[in-house]
């Protein structure tokens, strides 16, 4: 623990015990959340808009719902969106990059100038066109989100495989003739790994907040579904009399990429911190 | 030489994204739709209407035809009728494009402006709270979502204060009793073009919130850069000359160190306009902004395709050339860039 604080500094480390939190509360969902039936969908009518009291800790929406059992539920669909959108993007960027850095030539060319082609739109707005055409839903808002998501990645890789695809080690598989396709996955895959594997992580508090932006805009998980980005849109028409609607997820929504703002922060200046020789 | 040829490269790269773009524009919003023909007839169409439709819209084409159209009625501003109100979509963009920009403007320079003094702050007072709490500020500004601090700043200075308008652009009695002429179409310039300062005032306080809203992010990311670059700046021997000389210490910050470490402000000025052009889709919404993004949203909700392709491509196009001026300004202020 001692060594951790060292490392991250205090502000990392409660950033990284947030996030570990909020995994547990994710998995432990039916458990941790006062009213679960309520937290999946089912309507509590005769609670209508409550204010926050000790029954509702942080008052109910307009169908009778308590806020922290919807927000906690909320938890499960905002995590897997972050992991998703991440996991996705690595599966179309990582190939695509590895490829352009090791081939180089027109095959570079072809690839990143297509790449450039997804980075030119304003990020949300291709995300929207894609999530409009597919129509609202969980997967679908995912893929939208992973479509502006990639080329960064196929950006990272590439220039990762640059520096790698030169080295003796390399050059020498490729003297003993492993096949292209063995050495990228074999050879570079694995050390291209470490600081995709650290940015991958970090990203996913960005993606779960474009997907948030995604479903305010009613392109997200469609309700009974908990989802917090929906939870702020739905309780705007009863803001700012009935301010606990909204501003609870919202509230949430800043926390959770609050946390993993400042841990990537903390990761940054470590990395600045510790001189590391040429590379 | 070396400059004309990279400023030439990035246009024409730029002519490729732009054309890219075009494609992918109409491949989601053309082909990706189920049936656009049955959104194009209306509602509860016949199998009559919608083959009419199909044949309307020249569905039944090879892709590369259809394509071929799509990008010569975009290249000529023809970006058709809209699905849902049947007015031309020109017509509309005309009407919305400039108050997108006149926020998308006025945030730019709200974020430089407070970004930068706060950097220069933060540099003078390194490790001090000043730069912590500025440091803490703009990563705050990352992880906070734009629709809830709209909702915030609304919360705080329209409901609790009462010192700032909720919603819209202009106020009634402003744009119904004695609407302005649309010259421009940016309400500040309009206003002083006609000599009235009292809808000028009005105008600014619209776009106060919104614009605050946009600015918070690319402030953040202002302050973080100009602190950087103050602090080696302040290292340099002519500021510890001028310190010598006994000069006083805010003529040593703004007058010889800032003028020196202003190389970020043109990319905070890039960054913060694409931001403001993509958040405008959920700030206008809560603002209730009449511009594209708001345009844009109920346009998504009507499934209306041609409004969201042909906002698309103007933002987006917008946003290319917004990039390859900065480029070009980058390279002009500092040739070393054309040569990398």
């Amino acid at each position: 623990m001692t060594r951790l604080v060292q490392r991250l500094g205090w502000p990392g480390t409660i950033a990284l015990v947030v996030i570990l939190l909020l995994v547990l509360v994710a998995v432990l969902a039916p458990w941790v959340a006062p009213y679960p039936q309520q937290g999946v969908g089912v309507p509590n009518v005769a609670a209508k808009l409550s204010s926050p009291s000790a029954q509702y800790w942080l008052g109910t929406d307009h169908l009778g719902r308590d806020m922290l059992s919807r927000i906690i539920y909320g938890t499960r669909i905002s995590l897997t969106n972050g992991v998703l959108i991440v996991a996705f993007s690595l599966l179309i960027g990582l190939p695509v990059g590895l490829a352009a850095g090791y081939f180089g030539g027109w095959i570079d060319e072809a690839l990143m100038r297509g790449t450039d082609v997804f980075l030119a739109f304003p990020a949300l707005l291709l995300a929207v066109l894609m999530a409009a055409a597919l129509g609202p839903g969980f997967l679908n808002s995912i893929i939208a989100v992973s479509v502006t998501w990639w080329p960064w990645y196929a950006r990272l890789a590439r220039s990762e495989v640059l520096v790698l695809r030169n080295q003796p080690y390399v050059e020498a598989a490729r003297l003993a003739g492993v096949s292209h396709g063995r050495i990228i996955i074999r050879h570079i895959l694995p050390a291209t790994g470490r600081p995709l594997t650290v940015q991958a992580a970090l990203d996913v508090g960005p993606a779960l907040l474009t997907a948030a932006a995604l479903s305010f805009l009613g392109l997200g998980v469609l309700p009974p579904t908990a989802d917090w980005g929906q939870m702020v849109d739905a309780g705007r028409k009863f803001f700012p009399a009935r301010w606990w609607y909204s501003a609870t997820p919202g509230l949430t929504i800043f926390i959770v990429a609050l946390a993993f703002s400042v841990l990537g922060d903390a990761l940054r200046e470590r990395k600045g911190g510790t001189a590391r020789a040429s590379a | 030489m070396e400059l004309t040829r990279y400023i030439l490269r990035r246009m024409v790269l730029s002519a490729f994204v732009v054309l890219g773009v075009t494609f992918l524009v109409f491949i989601v919003a053309q082909v990706v739709p189920s049936d656009p023909a049955a959104l194009y007839a209306g509602p509860r169409p016949t199998a009559e209407q919608i083959e009419k439709a199909r044949q309307e819209l020249n569905l039944d084409a090879p892709l590369i035809q259809r394509f071929a159209g799509f990008a010569k009625a975009m290249g000529t501003g023809d970006f058709g009728v809209s699905y849902k109100s049947r007015r031309l979509i020109a017509e509309d963009l005309r009407a919305y494009l400039p108050a997108t920009l006149e926020l998308a403007v006025f945030s730019t320079g709200l974020a430089l402006l407070i970004g930068i003094p706060l950097g220069v702050l933060a540099a003078a007072r390194q490790g001090k709270w000043p730069d912590r709490l500025g440091s803490f500020g703009s990563i705050a500004a990352v992880a906070m979502p734009t629709f809830f601090l709209a909702m915030i700043l609304q919360l705080v200075f329209a409901q609790w204060l009462g010192i700032l308008p909720l919603s819209g652009r202009l106020s009634r009695e402003i744009s119904v009793t004695a609407p302005l002429s649309m010259m421009t179409g940016f309400n500040l310039i309009d206003a002083l073009l006609a000599g009235r300062l009292d809808a000028f005032g009005d105008a600014l306080k619209h776009l106060i919130l919104p614009a605050l809203t946009l600015a918070s992010y690319p402030a953040g990311v202002a302050m973080r850069l100009t602190r950087s670059a103050m602090i080696e700046i302040l290292e340099r021997r002519h500021v510890t000359a001028a310190r010598a000389l006994g000069l006083s210490e805010p003529r040593i910050l703004f007058g010889h160190a800032l003028p020196n470490a202003m190389g970020p402000a043109l990319t905070v000025i890039g960054l913060s306009f694409a931001y403001a052009l993509t958040g405008a889709v959920l700030v206008e919404i809560i603002f209730a902004w009449p511009g594209l993004g708001r345009y844009v949203s109920e346009a998504i909700l009507a499934k209306d395709f041609p409004v969201i392709a042909a906002v698309t491509m103007v933002v987006t196009i917008c946003y290319v050339v917004m990039n390859l001026l900065i480029d070009i300004a980058q390279a002009l202020v500092d040739p070393r860039v054309a040569l990398s």
